[in-house]
Protein backbone atom coordinates (compact mmCIF):
# COMPACT_ATOMS: atom_id res chain seq x y z
CA UNK A 1 0.00 0.00 0.00
CA UNK A 2 1.69 3.48 -1.04
CA UNK A 3 1.04 6.65 0.94
CA UNK A 4 -1.31 7.72 -1.80
CA UNK A 5 -3.57 4.59 -0.61
CA UNK A 6 -2.98 4.99 2.86
CA UNK A 7 -4.22 8.46 2.89
CA UNK A 8 -7.73 7.63 0.76
CA UNK A 9 -8.40 4.55 3.00
CA UNK A 10 -8.00 6.96 6.08
CA UNK A 11 -10.18 9.43 4.44
CA UNK A 12 -12.68 6.73 3.12
CA UNK A 13 -12.94 5.63 6.88
CA UNK A 14 -13.19 9.23 8.19
CA UNK A 15 -15.76 9.70 5.16
CA UNK A 16 -17.67 6.88 5.76
CA UNK A 17 -17.80 7.61 9.55
CA UNK A 18 -19.05 11.34 8.75
CA UNK A 19 -21.76 9.72 6.58
CA UNK A 20 -23.34 7.34 8.92
CA UNK A 21 -23.07 9.67 11.57
CA UNK A 22 -25.17 12.00 9.97
CA UNK A 23 -27.96 9.48 9.12
CA UNK A 24 -27.01 8.83 5.33
CA UNK A 25 -26.62 5.05 5.58
CA UNK A 26 -30.19 5.04 5.90
CA UNK A 27 -32.43 5.00 3.08
CA UNK A 28 -35.50 5.96 5.00
CA UNK A 29 -33.45 9.33 6.09
CA UNK A 30 -32.39 10.73 2.76
CA UNK A 31 -36.01 9.88 1.44
CA UNK A 32 -37.63 11.66 4.16
CA UNK A 33 -35.61 14.62 3.32
CA UNK A 34 -37.01 13.92 -0.85
CA UNK A 35 -40.70 13.90 1.02
CA UNK A 36 -39.44 17.18 2.45
CA UNK A 37 -40.57 16.05 6.20
CA UNK A 38 -36.50 16.60 7.52
CA UNK A 39 -34.45 18.89 6.18
CA UNK A 40 -31.08 17.53 7.55
CA UNK A 41 -29.26 16.57 4.45
CA UNK A 42 -29.17 20.09 3.49
CA UNK A 43 -27.56 20.71 6.63
CA UNK A 44 -24.80 17.62 6.66
CA UNK A 45 -24.80 18.82 2.55
CA UNK A 46 -23.72 22.54 3.56
CA UNK A 47 -21.96 21.81 6.92
CA UNK A 48 -19.46 19.02 4.33
CA UNK A 49 -19.45 21.71 1.68
CA UNK A 50 -18.43 24.45 4.14
CA UNK A 51 -15.10 22.34 5.26
CA UNK A 52 -14.39 21.51 1.82
CA UNK A 53 -14.74 24.94 0.49
CA UNK A 54 -11.66 25.94 2.69
CA UNK A 55 -9.46 22.74 1.86
CA UNK A 56 -9.70 23.58 -1.83
CA UNK A 57 -10.46 27.48 -2.06
CA UNK A 58 -7.69 28.89 1.16
CA UNK A 59 -5.17 26.08 2.13
CA UNK A 60 -3.66 26.40 -1.54
CA UNK A 61 -3.26 30.65 -0.91
CA UNK A 62 -0.48 28.89 1.83
CA UNK A 63 0.49 25.63 0.89
CA UNK A 64 1.88 25.98 -2.88
CA UNK A 65 1.02 21.91 -3.59
CA UNK A 66 -0.13 18.74 -1.72
CA UNK A 67 1.73 17.76 0.75
CA UNK A 68 2.41 13.81 -1.23
CA UNK A 69 2.88 15.50 -4.25
CA UNK A 70 0.79 16.90 -7.66
CA UNK A 71 -1.09 20.13 -7.91
CA UNK A 72 -4.42 21.85 -6.23
CA UNK A 73 -6.82 21.87 -9.17
CA UNK A 74 -10.59 22.61 -7.96
CA UNK A 75 -13.14 19.99 -9.44
CA UNK A 76 -14.50 21.95 -12.49
CA UNK A 77 -16.78 19.87 -15.05
CA UNK A 78 -17.98 21.50 -18.30
CA UNK A 79 -22.05 22.00 -18.38
CA UNK A 80 -23.55 19.43 -21.25
CA UNK A 81 -26.89 18.14 -22.15
CA UNK A 82 -25.42 14.80 -20.29
CA UNK A 83 -24.52 16.49 -16.97
CA UNK A 84 -28.03 17.54 -16.62
CA UNK A 85 -29.47 14.37 -18.05
CA UNK A 86 -27.61 12.22 -16.09
CA UNK A 87 -28.15 14.48 -13.19
CA UNK A 88 -31.96 13.83 -13.73
CA UNK A 89 -31.77 10.04 -14.29
CA UNK A 90 -30.16 10.17 -11.13
CA UNK A 91 -32.50 11.94 -9.43
CA UNK A 92 -35.34 9.69 -10.26
CA UNK A 93 -33.37 6.61 -9.12
CA UNK A 94 -32.55 8.63 -5.51
CA UNK A 95 -35.84 9.71 -5.05
CA UNK A 96 -36.82 5.73 -5.61
CA UNK A 97 -34.56 3.89 -3.39
CA UNK A 98 -32.83 6.73 -1.54
CA UNK A 99 -29.73 5.50 -2.25
CA UNK A 100 -26.78 7.11 -3.65
CA UNK A 101 -23.29 5.78 -4.43
CA UNK A 102 -21.48 6.89 -0.96
CA UNK A 103 -24.49 6.24 1.22
CA UNK A 104 -24.85 3.28 -0.33
CA UNK A 105 -21.40 1.75 0.55
CA UNK A 106 -21.64 3.30 4.34
CA UNK A 107 -24.97 1.57 4.31
CA UNK A 108 -22.99 -1.81 4.18
CA UNK A 109 -21.14 -1.11 6.91
CA UNK A 110 -24.11 -0.31 9.30
CA UNK A 111 -25.04 -4.26 8.36
CA UNK A 112 -27.63 -2.94 5.91
CA UNK A 113 -26.91 -6.11 3.65
CA UNK A 114 -29.82 -5.58 0.86
CA UNK A 115 -28.47 -2.73 -0.06
CA UNK A 116 -25.54 -5.03 -1.90
CA UNK A 117 -28.60 -5.05 -4.77
CA UNK A 118 -28.11 -2.05 -4.93
CA UNK A 119 -24.44 -1.39 -5.49
CA UNK A 120 -24.72 -4.17 -8.11
CA UNK A 121 -27.21 -2.38 -10.04
CA UNK A 122 -24.78 1.07 -9.62
CA UNK A 123 -22.59 -1.12 -11.57
CA UNK A 124 -24.96 -2.17 -14.05
CA UNK A 125 -25.82 1.56 -14.67
CA UNK A 126 -22.79 2.00 -15.07
CA UNK A 127 -21.83 -0.54 -17.25
CA UNK A 128 -24.50 0.17 -19.64
CA UNK A 129 -23.54 3.91 -19.57
CA UNK A 130 -20.37 3.54 -20.68
CA UNK A 131 -20.77 0.88 -22.94
CA UNK A 132 -23.83 2.15 -24.90
CA UNK A 133 -23.12 6.61 -24.37
CA UNK A 134 -19.71 6.54 -23.44
CA UNK B 1 -38.11 20.64 9.93
CA UNK B 2 -35.70 18.66 11.69
CA UNK B 3 -37.82 16.26 13.14
CA UNK B 4 -34.77 14.12 14.33
CA UNK B 5 -32.76 17.37 15.34
CA UNK B 6 -29.93 18.95 13.89
CA UNK B 7 -26.63 17.88 15.35
CA UNK B 8 -26.09 14.57 13.90
CA UNK B 9 -26.27 16.18 10.52
CA UNK B 10 -24.48 18.72 10.99
CA UNK B 11 -21.31 16.79 12.69
CA UNK B 12 -21.69 14.14 9.70
CA UNK B 13 -20.89 16.65 6.88
CA UNK B 14 -18.14 18.28 8.92
CA UNK B 15 -16.70 15.40 9.19
CA UNK B 16 -17.27 14.51 5.62
CA UNK B 17 -15.84 17.73 5.07
CA UNK B 18 -12.85 16.85 7.05
CA UNK B 19 -12.23 13.77 4.84
CA UNK B 20 -12.71 15.61 1.49
CA UNK B 21 -10.56 18.21 3.05
CA UNK B 22 -7.49 16.00 4.86
CA UNK B 23 -7.63 13.57 1.09
CA UNK B 24 -7.11 16.67 -0.68
CA UNK B 25 -4.64 18.40 1.12
CA UNK B 26 -2.42 15.67 1.09
CA UNK B 27 -2.80 13.81 -1.94
CA UNK B 28 -4.66 16.81 -4.84
CA UNK B 29 -7.26 14.49 -5.38
CA UNK B 30 -10.89 15.14 -4.69
CA UNK B 31 -12.65 12.32 -2.78
CA UNK B 32 -15.70 11.61 -4.43
CA UNK B 33 -17.47 8.55 -4.94
CA UNK B 34 -19.40 7.52 -8.36
CA UNK B 35 -16.40 7.62 -10.63
CA UNK B 36 -15.64 4.14 -8.42
CA UNK B 37 -18.24 2.30 -10.97
CA UNK B 38 -16.37 3.14 -13.54
CA UNK B 39 -13.18 2.98 -12.51
CA UNK B 40 -13.47 -0.58 -11.35
CA UNK B 41 -15.16 -1.43 -14.17
CA UNK B 42 -11.52 -0.94 -16.01
CA UNK B 43 -10.29 -4.51 -13.99
CA UNK B 44 -13.46 -6.57 -16.34
CA UNK B 45 -14.11 -4.84 -19.36
CA UNK B 46 -12.07 -3.37 -22.49
CA UNK B 47 -14.76 -0.37 -23.12
CA UNK B 48 -12.79 2.12 -24.25
CA UNK B 49 -15.07 4.61 -21.81
CA UNK B 50 -13.55 2.47 -18.55
CA UNK B 51 -10.11 2.59 -19.55
CA UNK B 52 -10.08 6.71 -19.78
CA UNK B 53 -6.65 7.83 -18.43
CA UNK B 54 -8.36 8.69 -15.45
CA UNK B 55 -9.91 5.72 -14.56
CA UNK B 56 -6.85 3.83 -15.02
CA UNK B 57 -4.78 6.34 -12.71
CA UNK B 58 -7.54 6.21 -10.23
CA UNK B 59 -8.67 3.01 -9.99
CA UNK B 60 -6.58 1.74 -7.25
CA UNK B 61 -6.66 4.38 -4.85
CA UNK B 62 -11.06 4.43 -5.50
CA UNK B 63 -11.13 0.84 -3.67
CA UNK B 64 -8.70 1.78 -1.02
CA UNK B 65 -11.51 4.85 -0.59
CA UNK B 66 -14.56 2.58 -1.35
CA UNK B 67 -13.11 0.25 1.37
CA UNK B 68 -12.19 3.08 4.23
CA UNK B 69 -16.03 4.43 3.39
CA UNK B 70 -17.72 0.56 4.27
CA UNK B 71 -15.38 0.26 7.53
CA UNK B 72 -16.01 3.65 8.91
CA UNK B 73 -19.26 3.07 8.83
CA UNK B 74 -18.75 -0.04 10.30
CA UNK B 75 -16.82 1.64 12.70
CA UNK B 76 -19.57 4.08 14.05
CA UNK B 77 -21.69 1.40 13.98
CA UNK B 78 -19.76 -0.40 16.43
CA UNK B 79 -18.45 2.48 18.46
CA UNK B 80 -21.41 5.18 18.96
CA UNK B 81 -24.40 4.23 17.01
CA UNK B 82 -27.59 4.24 18.91
CA UNK B 83 -28.65 1.53 16.94
CA UNK B 84 -26.33 -0.64 16.46
CA UNK B 85 -26.70 -2.99 13.52
CA UNK B 86 -29.64 -2.31 11.10
CA UNK B 87 -31.76 -2.97 8.12
CA UNK B 88 -33.69 -1.06 5.44
CA UNK B 89 -36.96 -1.73 4.91
CA UNK B 90 -37.26 -0.03 1.70
CA UNK B 91 -38.17 -2.60 -1.17
CA UNK B 92 -35.83 -5.12 -2.97
CA UNK B 93 -37.17 -3.36 -6.29
CA UNK B 94 -36.74 0.37 -5.32
CA UNK B 95 -33.32 -0.53 -4.28
CA UNK B 96 -32.89 -2.47 -7.95
CA UNK B 97 -34.42 -0.10 -10.29
CA UNK B 98 -33.54 2.75 -8.17
CA UNK B 99 -29.66 1.64 -7.57
CA UNK B 100 -29.40 1.16 -11.46
CA UNK B 101 -30.66 4.66 -12.30
CA UNK B 102 -28.21 5.76 -9.86
CA UNK B 103 -25.46 4.08 -11.21
CA UNK B 104 -26.20 5.09 -15.11
CA UNK B 105 -27.28 8.62 -14.31
CA UNK B 106 -24.04 9.82 -12.17
CA UNK B 107 -22.01 8.47 -14.63
CA UNK B 108 -23.78 10.46 -17.38
CA UNK B 109 -23.48 13.42 -15.12
CA UNK B 110 -20.19 13.00 -13.75
CA UNK B 111 -21.06 13.12 -10.48
CA UNK B 112 -23.33 12.82 -7.59
CA UNK B 113 -24.48 13.93 -4.11
CA UNK B 114 -20.31 13.96 -3.26
CA UNK B 115 -18.87 14.99 -6.55
CA UNK B 116 -21.67 17.93 -7.82
CA UNK B 117 -22.78 18.24 -4.38
CA UNK B 118 -19.96 18.43 -2.04
CA UNK B 119 -16.85 18.83 -3.87
CA UNK B 120 -18.24 20.20 -6.75
CA UNK B 121 -20.03 22.95 -5.06
CA UNK B 122 -16.92 23.74 -2.81
CA UNK B 123 -14.81 24.20 -6.07
CA UNK B 124 -17.52 27.00 -7.16
CA UNK B 125 -18.52 24.80 -10.55
CA UNK B 126 -21.47 26.28 -11.72
CA UNK B 127 -22.01 22.56 -13.64
CA UNK B 128 -22.42 21.21 -10.49
CA UNK B 129 -24.37 23.65 -8.87
CA UNK B 130 -26.97 23.20 -12.11
CA UNK B 131 -26.68 19.56 -11.23
CA UNK B 132 -27.03 19.61 -7.56
CA UNK B 133 -30.34 21.83 -8.53
CA UNK B 134 -31.57 18.98 -10.90
CA UNK B 135 -31.14 16.03 -8.73
CA UNK B 136 -32.41 17.43 -5.87
CA UNK B 137 -35.72 18.75 -7.31
CA UNK B 138 -35.78 15.70 -9.73
CA UNK B 139 -35.73 13.99 -6.31
CA UNK B 140 -38.10 15.50 -4.42
CA UNK B 141 -40.62 15.17 -7.04
CA UNK B 142 -40.16 11.34 -7.77
CA UNK B 143 -40.19 10.37 -3.86
CA UNK B 144 -43.25 12.59 -3.49
CA UNK B 145 -44.85 10.61 -6.54
CA UNK B 146 -44.17 7.29 -4.50
CA UNK B 147 -45.50 8.54 -1.39
CA UNK B 148 -48.87 9.71 -3.55
CA UNK B 149 -48.75 6.09 -4.87
CA UNK B 150 -48.83 4.86 -1.46
CA UNK B 151 -45.42 3.00 -1.55
CA UNK B 152 -43.24 3.62 1.89
CA UNK B 153 -41.09 4.03 3.44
Amino acid sequence: MNNRNIVLFIGGIVFGFGLALGGMSKPEIVLSFLQLKDFGLILLMGAGTGVAFVAINVVPRFVEKPVLGGEFKPRTRTLSRNTLIGAAIFGVGWGLSGQCPGSALSSLGVGNLPVLLGIAAMFLGAYVMGRFFG
Amino acid sequence: MFPLGVTSYILGGVVIGLAVSFVYILTGQHATQSSLFSSTLSYFSKVPFFNRKTYLESREWRLYFAAGVILGALVYTVTISPDGFWTTSVQWWRLLLGGFLVGFGTRLSSGCTSGHGISGIASLSTTSLYAVITFIVVGVITANLMLMLGVVP
